[in-house]
């Protein structure tokens, strides 16, 4: 039990959000936690990349939108159902990072930054042109698809605790990735990917690897979102300032902590509401999250894990 | 015969900076490799351990060929080093730095294993006091235990060695010299760069010179230093060096 400790509190806070709306049983609480939860599960999944590995994905959506388009596909014009088309959106994101990983992670820093927004960009504009997944249009989805899953109220409820469940779910490996072996080895490529090769670690496919773990779940959601969404076209499916969010919540939070992308998401999202309900920054809200970013990396590089870490060693057993 | 280097040579651009290398070491030999700044010493273990793959020639690991062979191929199969300019990883405590040694070495241990391992080795380089410490906080001396604990950790049998004792202390060279000597009586087969005449001198069982690149002796410590090119390589100057000689002599 005490191997878990640092495990201990990111499942509690997951849950304790999973939780809320049954409490308020009302259905704009549970779009605010979903919301909330999806932020959390996409942030850990980034920062297995960014904070483990050190290598910075400014294009990470993508796999949220090669998965969400994937699935959609099967679930639209094939007529497979939810839990097939998540597992093909999931294995399709898999895939796309398993093949750029080959490729791009042979670059390092911004290079490989740089490249991540051109496979991100070149995505959006080839689904643009592909007729056979509706182009800039998108697909929709016909509203009887909800019936199979007990009426439409019913399915929202169902993708809230699917998305909980993989939010629980990206925590938990996201903890089990950092104290393995395998993590051990990303950590050493994090801090210098040379030392680290001549110590053994074969960092091509651990980097692969990393990349293709931190996509799977980004694609298992982006097909869950669209199919609650009930429609998906390229400008929802590849939203670039996205992936920045992404990054200032993991940066807010801590990087390389299992907590910090929990702690940040939770907290950029609370943020976001604030910004985007008040007349003064609802138009600036993304400028904000700019600044915000520049402040963190200025006086917070470690984030609020990471500072919390340093400043109070003893409580390193339980914030991990 | 645990390594053999046939013929390497590595150039970069017009620049040849290791030319035409060639010797054998066999297992359990304390190997010196001196020479002047700039010579290619380092540029030759980074060809051995395959950071570079030699522009052409041929280097025999164990009886098999590892030439181009990528450094962490190389590495486990039993190959480790330390670098000349420290390379911790900062962000991780000394224990989990030797723990990827353990774990990423020849043995390929477990994190398990590994952690027990890495023990043991801290406890021989004399960092224990400082396991739980971020490896970015100790000073040159400590980072330069941490180099050697990590490459030991990875149970190797031939371990490079680049300039482990510069910048320490007279003290601090004692007892890393002592370290060294215990590493060879564990049956590791060392090749080591170093500055500290007296030092390597003392503690190598032979010694290749390289200068400009190009291996210019090779034999046991006393042949060496009275070796006229070694010594004018060192000085840059024929007629200095045959006087210094001579009065070596008299």
């Amino acid at each position: 039990m005490k191997r878990f400790t640092g495990l201990l509190l990111s499942v509690l806070a997951v849950i304790v959000l999973a939780v809320i709306p049954l409490i308020s049983g009302k259905a704009s609480t549970r779009e605010a936690m979903f919301t909330i939860l999806m932020a959390i599960a996409l942030a850990s999944s980034l920062n297995m990349l960014l904070g483990y590995t050190g290598y910075v994905s400014f294009g990470h959506i993508v796999f949220f939108g090669v998965g969400g388009y994937a699935g959609f596909y099967t679930l639209t014009v094939l007529g497979w159902n939810l839990w097939l088309s998540m597992l093909v959106g999931g294995a399709t994101a898999a895939l796309l990072a398993y093949l750029l990983g080959k490729s791009i992670l042979r670059l390092r820093g911004a290079y490989f930054a740089l490249a991540t927004i051109g496979v991100n960009e070149a995505m959006r504009a080839l689904v643009n042109n592909m007729d056979f997944l509706g182009g800039p249009i998108g697909m929709t989805m016909k509203f009887s698809v909800y019936n199979e899953y007990g009426g439409a109220a019913n399915a929202l409820w169902l993708v809230y605790w699917v998305l909980s469940g993989i939010a629980l779910l990206v925590v938990i490996v996201s903890y089990l990735v950092k104290r393995s072996k395998f993590g051990l080895g990303l950590m050493a490529i994090r801090e210098d990917e040379d030392a680290a090769e001549v110590m053994g670690v074969r960092a091509p496919s651990a980097k692969t690897w990393s990349y293709v773990l931190s996509a799977v779940f980004p694609g298992l959601i982006g097909m869950l979102f669209f199919f609650k969404n009930g429609n998906i076209e390229p400008g929802d499916a590849f939203r670039l300032h996205l992936s920045i969010e992404l990054i200032v919540m993991v940066m807010l939070g801590g990087f390389g902590t299992v907590l910090g992308p929990v702690l940040g998401a939770g907290v950029y999202q609370q943020l976001r509401k604030l910004l985007l309900t008040s007349p003064v920054f609802k138009n600036i809200q993304l400028a904000v999250a700019g600044v915000l970013l520049l402040l963190i990396i200025l006086f917070i590089p470690t984030g609020a894990v990471g500072w919390l870490r340093r400043r109070f060693p003893r409580l390193r057993r339980v914030l991990e | 015969m645990i390594l053999h280097v046939e013929n390497v040579t590595k150039q970069f651009g017009g620049l040849t900076a290791v030319d035409n290398v060639t010797f054998s070491l066999e297992g359990g030999e304390i190997l010196g490799l001196i020479g002047p700044n700039g010579a290619g010493k380092t540029t030759l273990f980074n060809c051995i351990n395959g950071v570079y793959t030699p522009t052409s020639g041929r280097v025999v690991f164990r009886d098999e060929d590892i030439t181009g062979k990528r450094t962490y191929d190389i590495a486990r199969r039993g190959m480790a080093r330390t670098h000349q300019i420290v390379r911790p990883l900062n962000d991780l405590t000394v224990r989990e730095n030797v723990i990827v040694g353990a774990c990423y070495g020849r043995e390929g241990l477990s994190l398990h294993a590994a952690t027990e391992v890495a023990e043991d080795v801290i406890e021989f380089v004399g960092l224990t006091d400082r396991v739980e410490m971020l490896a970015g906080s100790l000073n040159v001396a400590q980072k330069k235990r941490l180099e050697m604990a990590r490459a030991l950790a990875a149970n190797p049998y031939l371990l490079l060695l680049d300039e482990v004792l510069a910048g320490l202390n007279t003290s601090e060279v004692t007892s890393m010299l002592d370290t060294i000597r215990q590493i060879r009586d564990r049956g590791i087969t060392i090749i080591m760069i170093e500055h500290i005449m007296h030092a390597i001198m003392n503690l190598s069982d032979r010694i290749i010179v390289l200068n400009y690149g190009e291996m210019i002796a090779d034999g046991l410590p006393d042949e060496v230093a009275q070796n006229p090119q070694v010594i004018e390589a060192y000085l840059g100057d024929e007629d200095l060096a045959a006087k210094i000689l001579e009065e070596e002599r008299s």
